[in-house]
């Protein structure tokens, strides 16, 4: 068997296969790489001081961007991978173990190291320009916050060389998890990722509950506000309430492996089914947490490209908020078979389809808003009009699956996974789509090439139909999921191919996106007024980029679509120039801090996994360190001179 | 917050810190010495567990420092409320209709 075998004691290098040996000459050619790369061009001072010690808003958002990229490549690959092994019935491409771990990773990987970073870029990226602001309220914070997902993701990705990878479902559920079951250290590598990057998700949602409701520009009431920073405030309340149980039980479920604890263990009391509660108490929140931004990404990509304001504005933010308080009511329908009884099933189906109100007003209010709207399908816009069908058909199977009775059927076949598939890509990548094609000119500077970009963009969706669709029918005829193998004569065998077909060109379209990216940032169209799109928010009054300090005027604002206001009044001639003096800005300062204390995370965590003690005790020594120096610190912010601003306001013509 | 009590001695923590320590292990005391019936041991940690919300609301979050904005009255609202469905929601679903799950 390849990979690591459950009855012998682990390597501590995984060791066996040729793909894992492969990956391993990859991963030591990168790294000598990158090393060679900023060595030979000296840019290890421009690493340090530009980018790790940033606690810019804007460049953290541009990191999580990246790091996202690189995880959705990643978990694409695990995804290809298994379609490649389901392609043909009897097919031995990975084994049994193998295709375990694969699918925990892929699992794991693109919820909390993709979905989750590629939502907290488009808030950073996005949230602050368009409320006016100079940055996040706590911006250390920030940078803490990325660094502990950045080392938890890379905690995770290590398991894959050294160890092992955790192989029991990106759930984790006990007994399996337990000791007896899972020995090595491929679960612990799981819940110490999880833990750490949790950290930073909490301290994320908080830093932009406080964000949205203290930072606001002047005049910008909450009813005033774009729909994308109404979608962040409610995905920051669901943060901050869901994440603590995802805590707990993952502590809990820790304290079992390393310390003998019995929380969840078949004997001596413990009770397995409380782990599986507590996790989707967070998990059914979470993944609100991640559409709410994209449905708020939507709202605006609708408005621009249909150069309308959007329809129903209250209705709009009325179920947002609804939809986070509802989701709160429903997490026992991802265990309906579980056995509680008919009277919590019939409340939690009835719960789970009550959210399909709200969310069917937003769908009928984007379709309003581009009712009679002057459409233009730039690529912002044709993802969020892919989106529609996509999150209609997931919709329609997410009630059919909140039936109780009918769940008893379908649960756990290729009929969820098509339909969560649909959910999660549909909604989720295709909202995170949209906003990086919409932000991007207002991170970079340039346009992504559009025919390049509709190339990806039909192959992804064609490609999307092709691999999920006849995974609804495979539910039906009864695969169930987390098969590696199965039989040639039981009529599976042709829909399978065409779904890997449809995920090999979901690939392509992955690649052709790198593609477009690296094309546009040598060939591509420059932005230069700031406001390619003729857009309606605060964020493109400013340059692309946008100058560290974002505003040199903080705006005041008096209506809605406040910049869309201030353009019609420049058409109209009524416009006042700017007159006020600039101010001197206040401003945090760098630090690296953030990164050191992440590191020591990742040390202690490391020496967790393995049970080295004294290891682990270096982390939290680092760890404590770190904050005990934060707290007598006293040279925290510096204020950016008038004569500066003054200097860079007029290189951008601006002043 | 009171400025000058900024450089002050942070007691009201140290006593949360303290409290809170002190309700949470009497709790796992309690279950593990299985010093009264289910329902009963059930009720008291519950009991605890509301007033470990107390010890932080007060000696942690200054409830009672200022009125604040209104939003701060909907936050606790929405807090107390998923506080609740998430008690009350797991311990109907893990009792399986009946208490002797456990
Ligand atoms: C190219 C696109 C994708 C393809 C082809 C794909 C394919 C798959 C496959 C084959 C499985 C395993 C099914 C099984 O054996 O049970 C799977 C599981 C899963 N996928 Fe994807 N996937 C894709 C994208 C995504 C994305 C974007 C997300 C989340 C944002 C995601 C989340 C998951 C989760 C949570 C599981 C369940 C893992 C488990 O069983 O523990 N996938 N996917």
């Amino acid at each position: 068997m390849p990979g690591y075998d459950r009855h012998h004691p682990t390597p501590f290098f995984v060791s066996g296969d040729p793909m894992i040996y492969a990956s391993d000459v990859l991963i030591a050619l990168t790294l000598v790489g990158v090393v060679f790369v900023l060595t030979y061009f000296r840019r290890w001072r421009w690493l340090w001081e530009e980018w790790i010690t940033t606690v810019d808003h804007k460049k953290i958002g541009i990191m999580y961007l990246l790091a996202a990229l690189a995880m959705m490549f990643r978990g694409g690959v695990d995804s290809e991978l298994m379609r490649t092994q389901l392609a043909f019935p009897n097919n031995h491409f990975l084994g049994a173990e193998h295709y375990d771990q694969i699918f925990t990773t892929h699992g794991t990987i693109m919820i909390l190291f993709m979905a989750m970073p590629l939502i907290f870029a488009m808030m950073n990226i996005a949230v602050p320009l368009q409320i006016g602001a100079r940055d996040v309220a706590f911006p250390y914070l920030n940078a803490i916050s990325f660094w502990l997902f950045f080392f938890g993701a890379m905690l995770f990705n290590l398991s894959f060389v050294i160890g092992g990878s955790p192989d029991a479902g990106w759930v984790s559920y006990p007994p399996l998890t337990e000791t007896p079951f899972d020995p090595g250290p491929g679960e612990n590598f799981y819940l110490l990722a999880l833990q750490i990057s949790g950290i930073g998700s909490i301290a994320t949602g908080i830093n932009f509950l406080v964000t949205i409701l203290k930072m606001r520009a002047p005049g910008m009431t909450l009813m005033r506000m774009p729909l994308f920073p109404w979608s962040v405030l409610s995905a920051s309340v669901l943060i901050i309430f869901a994440f603590p149980a995802l805590t707990i039980a993952l502590a809990l479920l820790l304290l079992d492996r390393l310390a003998g604890a019995h929380f969840f263990t078949m004997l001596q009391g413990g009770n397995p089914m409380m782990y599986v509660n507590l996790f989707w108490v967070w998990g059914h929140p979470e993944v609100y947490i991640v559409v709410l931004p994209a449905f708020g990404i939507f709202s605006e990509v609708f408005a621009t490209f249909s150069r309308k304001r959007v329809f129903g504005y209250t209705s709009m933010v009325a179920s947002l908020m609804t939809i986070a308080v509802i989701s709160y009511f429903v997490w026992a329908h991802h265990f309906f078979t579980m056995g509680a009884g008919p009277g919590v099933n019939s409340f939690f189906a009835i719960a789970s389809m009550c959210v399909g109100i709200p969310t069917g007003v937003k769908v009928f209010n984007w379709l309003f808003t581009m009712f009679k709207g002057r459409i233009r399908t730039s690529l912002p816009m044709l993802w969020a009009i892919g989106f529609i069908p996509n999150f209609a058909i997931g919709g329609a199977t997410g009630i059919m699956l909140a039936a109780a009775p009918g769940d008893y059927q379908y649960h756990n076949s290729y009929f969820l996974i098509a339909h969560f598939h649909q959910v999660l890509i549909g909604g989720v990548v295709y909202g995170m789509l949209a906003g990086m094609y919409y932000w991007w000119p207002k991170m970079f500077g340039f346009i992504l090439d559009e025919r390049i970009g509709r190339w990806a963009f039909w192959l992804f969706n064609i490609g999307f139909y092709v691999c999920f669709m006849p995974q609804y029918q495979l539910g039906f005829m009864g695969m169930t999921r987390r098969v590696y193998i199965y039989p040639a004569d039981m009529g599976w065998s042709t829909l399978n191919l065409i779904s890997t077909v449809g995920a090999y060109l979901m690939g392509i379209a992955f690649v052709l996106i790198v593609v477009e990216i690296l094309y546009s940032a040598v060939w591509g169209v420059r932005d230069t007024t700031g406001d390619p799109w003729d857009g309606r928010t605060l964020e493109w009054s400013l340059p692309s980029p946008a100058p560290h300090y974002n505003f040199a005027h903080v705006p005041v604002v008096t209506e809605r679509d406040a910049w869309w206001g201030q353009k019609e009044a420049r058409k109209k001639g009524e416009i006042q120039k700017e007159t006020r003096p600039f101010q001197p800005i206040h401003m945090p300062r760098n630090s690296g801090r953030p990164f050191i204390m992440s590191l020591c995370f990742f040390i202690g965590g490391f020496g967790l996994v393995f049970e080295w003690y004294p290891l682990a005790l270096v982390g939290l020594v680092g760890i404590l360190t770190s904050l005990l120096m934060r707290s007598v610190e006293r040279d925290t912010d510096y204020y950016i001179p008038v004569e500066e601003i003054q200097h860079i306001e007029s290189n951008l013509g601006r002043a | 917050m009171n400025t000058n009590a900024n450089r002050a001695f942070p007691w009201k923590h140290v006593t949360g810190f303290v409290l809170s320590i002190a309700l949470t292990l009497l709790a796992l005391w309690m279950v593990q010495a299985h010093v009264m019936g289910f329902t009963a041991l059930i009720s008291v940690t519950l009991l605890f567990a509301a007033l470990q919300i107390l010890v932080q609301l007060f000696l942690f979050m200054h409830i009672t420092d200022s009125p604040g904005p209104r939003y701060h009255v909907i936050a606790l609202a929405l807090g107390l409320l998923f506080t609740f469905t998430i008690v009350a929601g797991s311990i109907w679903i893990m009792t399986f209709g009946g208490n002797q799950a456990y």
